[in-house]
């Protein structure tokens, strides 16, 4: 009988009931709405984090703090062994997508080709390419683009390697790699970025070594110059197969990729070939945890001098991100409770005052104080139950309109233009929190107006006009 | 007649009570005993601003006096808490109000139904009895029919229908009549009448309507809160 008298007297005044669900409704569709965009940037921003960088980097200890200034101190010992004991785990052998080790190399790029003399600095990274297409397919949440094959660095044994926009653009490369909206300078600089003017001699060096090893497929070459573990100076040429162009300018400015071998040979020369990195991708995100302890319980195990960091740590902007877009979240479900709250509370006051002698009446039958409450009460949640499944029913189809409208845009972490599209919102803790998150704040607004009609007294309320 | 039968279904002892506005007391009830027996049909006549309403009020348990005793049913209802009130007035109390006061929401049979969902009786024998009461008004065709379709003459007999169906050991009626046509006042007072006589019920109403005070048993005259 509650629910029945609940649902018959929402009904009563149709149209005020339809317009205060008709709020919750629209409470609902902002916040799945919102939730369903902030879904899809954090699964696009992680499937993009995931595919370059895996989920777990071993590093020897210290290195994340320290090493990328001198990468060549920190190189992991035996590296092979290590990641054949990681392999063959059997906590970790069915959690890992791919593994595969890298080398950064930090020094400066010179273009001394053609008439051109350009240097700057750069940082590096040895790559195994078979290795990196495996992980550019990783796309859990179904966020990532279309997987087009990239065979530049696919060569384990080649110099071929690729830079990034910005270095491309002080070396004076935009014109002989076709890049688009990449000038070239009006005077050709013999400096550029913040690296220091090249010794005369190792550009001389640079020059007999651009000389002895003619390009391969006619693609410009650079020259890579760095410090050895050993402090020598060291050189390498790398055939520029193209671009990869970074978000962030400040790397864009000084990305340069190539196969790990050349890196190996530039950090370490002779001498034994470490790597400064052990990558790991996982199947599922929701491994890394047990993976990371994982690993860490078996660093500890065999006293290796190495450290874990997750995909998190390794890019704090992922993180900002997140906390920003989970803080707008949270300032929008907030004004949406706060206008949920206030049109229910009306709605309720007008329904109290409108049926007051009908408490009295029913009050003197013998309905007890606490069941008029619960009857008014009711009448809340159903509001808010009503308007908060119109309101998941209109998030579905305005996803789906939205997901077929064909939009384009730039999200952050991206440098190329891509569909707009909206995560349906499955997540329990979205759609759920959602609607049982609106249906609590109407009953809770109709608290007070219940309380004002259970404490209402009976005479009073039967002599109410 | 055993003692229970001839036992008074209402005792007032010294009862009052007054109203505050402010600073201003107004006495409504002054210094009432009465005692109403079983089985009759009783008057509570007066002016109006007598006090009758109040009077009826308290017997029916939702007023509460400032003074004096109140016995229904010999249980003295001033002791009791307000759910216990709330309960004792669901099983032994019906009321008949003067603007029928039935649940615009629900149909006459689930109106009659009402009070019989607070004593939690079993859904079938509900059925049964709210059927049985809606015929004895007269009301079995209009069963399914909201107030707003019914005449006010309809809608008092549900009301009636309403007080009688639990079985109540006392019916209070507030000017059931005041609200109807001559014709229609006359037609409720006799199915009162037939109903109190049929259901063994105390009925007692509060009027000025000298139809139905011709059909007293007993009847209290009550002038600026004194019976006199």
């Amino acid at each position: 009988m509650l629910f029945r008298l609940a649902i018959r007297n929402i009904s009563r005044n149709r149209r005020r009931s339809i317009m205060t669900a008709s709020l919750v409704a629209m409470g609902a569709l902002a916040l799945l709405l919102f939730g369903a965009f902030t879904t899809y940037i954090f699964a696009g921003l992680e499937t993009g984090l995931v595919q370059r960088g895996g989920h777990l980097a071993v590093y020897r200890q210290g290195y994340f703090l320290f090493g990328p200034g001198n990468p060549a101190a920190y190189g992991i010992d035996d590296h092979a062994a290590v990641m054949r004991a990681f392999q063959d785990d059997t906590v970790l052998k069915g959690m890992i997508n791919v593994m595969t080790p890298t080398q950064a190399v930090v020094g400066i790029a010179g273009n001394f080709s053609g008439g051109i003399s350009a240097s700057k600095t750069f940082f590096g990274v040895g790559l195994v390419g078979a290795d990196l297409e495996r992980m550019r397919q990783w796309d859990e949440h179904g966020a990532a683009r279309p997987y087009v094959p990239d065979d530049r660095l696919s060569d384990p044994n080649a110099s071929r390697g690729v830079i990034g926009r910005g270095v491309a653009r002080m070396l004076g490369l935009c014109e002989p790699l076709h890049v688009s909206n990449c000038p070239s300078p009006e005077h050709q600089p013999q400096v550029s970025g913040a690296a220091a003017p090249l010794d005369p001699a190792l550009a001389d060096l640079a020059k007999e070594d651009l000389a002895s090893q003619p390009a391969t497929n006619g693609a410009p070459r650079i020259d890579l110059l760095s410090a050895t573990a050993n402090g020598a100076p060291n050189i390498v040429s790398l055939d520029v197969a193209g671009i990869d162009t970074q978000t962030v300018k400040e790397l864009d400015d000084n990305y340069v990729a190539m196969p790990l071998a050349l890196a190996q040979q530039l950090v370490y020369g002779r001498s034994e070939h470490k790597v400064t990195g052990i990558v790991l991708q996982l199947h599922h995100t929701a491994d890394v945890p047990v993976a990371r302890a994982r690993l860490l319980a078996m660093i500890a195990e065999r006293h290796l001098p190495l450290e874990v960091r997750d995909y998190k740590e390794l890019n704090p902007f992922f993180v900002q991100v997140v906390g920003l877009f989970s803080l707008i979240f949270l300032f929008l479900a907030l004004i949406m409770v706060m206008i949920v709250l206030f049109a229910v509370v009306n709605t309720m006051t007008m329904n109290v005052l409108e049926r007051t002698a009908e408490i009295g009446t029913i009050r003197a039958m013998g309905v007890r104080r606490a069941s008029v409450r619960r009857l008014f009460l009711a009448e809340g949640a159903m509001l808010g139950a009503f308007g908060a499944s119109l309101g998941v029913v209109m998030a579905f189809i305005a996803i789906a309109l939205i997901n077929h409208a064909g939009f384009q845009w730039t999200p952050p972490g991206n440098t190329d233009a891509i569909p707009f599209q909206l995560a349906w919102p499955t997540r329990p803790a979205l759609l759920v929190g959602t609607w049982l998150g609106l249906v609590l704040v109407a009953t809770l607004a109709a608290l007070p107006p219940a309380n004002r009609a259970a404490k209402s007294r009976i005479v009073d309320a039967l002599r109410h006009v | 007649m055993s003692e229970q039968a001839t036992a008074p279904v209402v005792r007032l002892d010294h009862v009052a009570r007054v109203y505050h506005a402010g600073s201003i007391s107004i006495p409504a009830v002054r210094d009432i005993s009465l005692e109403i027996h079983p089985r009759v049909f009783s008057m509570i006549v007066g002016p109006s601003g007598s006090g009758k309403t109040t009077l009826l009020n308290m017997i029916g348990c939702i007023d509460v006096p400032d003074s004096g005793q109140i016995e229904v049913r010999g249980e003295n209802v001033l002791r009791l808490s307000d759910n216990a009130l709330a309960d004792f007035r669901a099983r032994n109390i019906g009321y008949v109000f003067q603007s029928f006061n039935l649940i615009p929401v629900l149909s006459a049979f689930e109106n009659v139904e009402y009070p019989l969902l607070l004593l939690n009786v079993p859904p079938a024998e509900r059925r049964r009895r709210t059927l049985a009461m809606l015929e004895a008004v007269g009301l079995e065709t209009q069963a399914k029919q909201r107030p707003n379709e019914l005449s006010g003459g309809q809608k008092q007999r549900v009301a009636i229908a309403r007080a009688l169906v639990k079985e109540p050991a006392v019916v209070l009626a507030d000017e059931p009549t005041a609200n109807l046509d001559s014709v229609t006042g006359t037609a409720i007072i006799t199915l009162m009448r037939q109903m109190q006589e049929s259901f063994h019920t105390s009925f007692i109403f509060s009027t000025h309507d000298p139809r139905l005070m011709a059909e007293a048993d007993q009847t209290f005259s009550i002038r600026d809160g004194m019976l006199v």
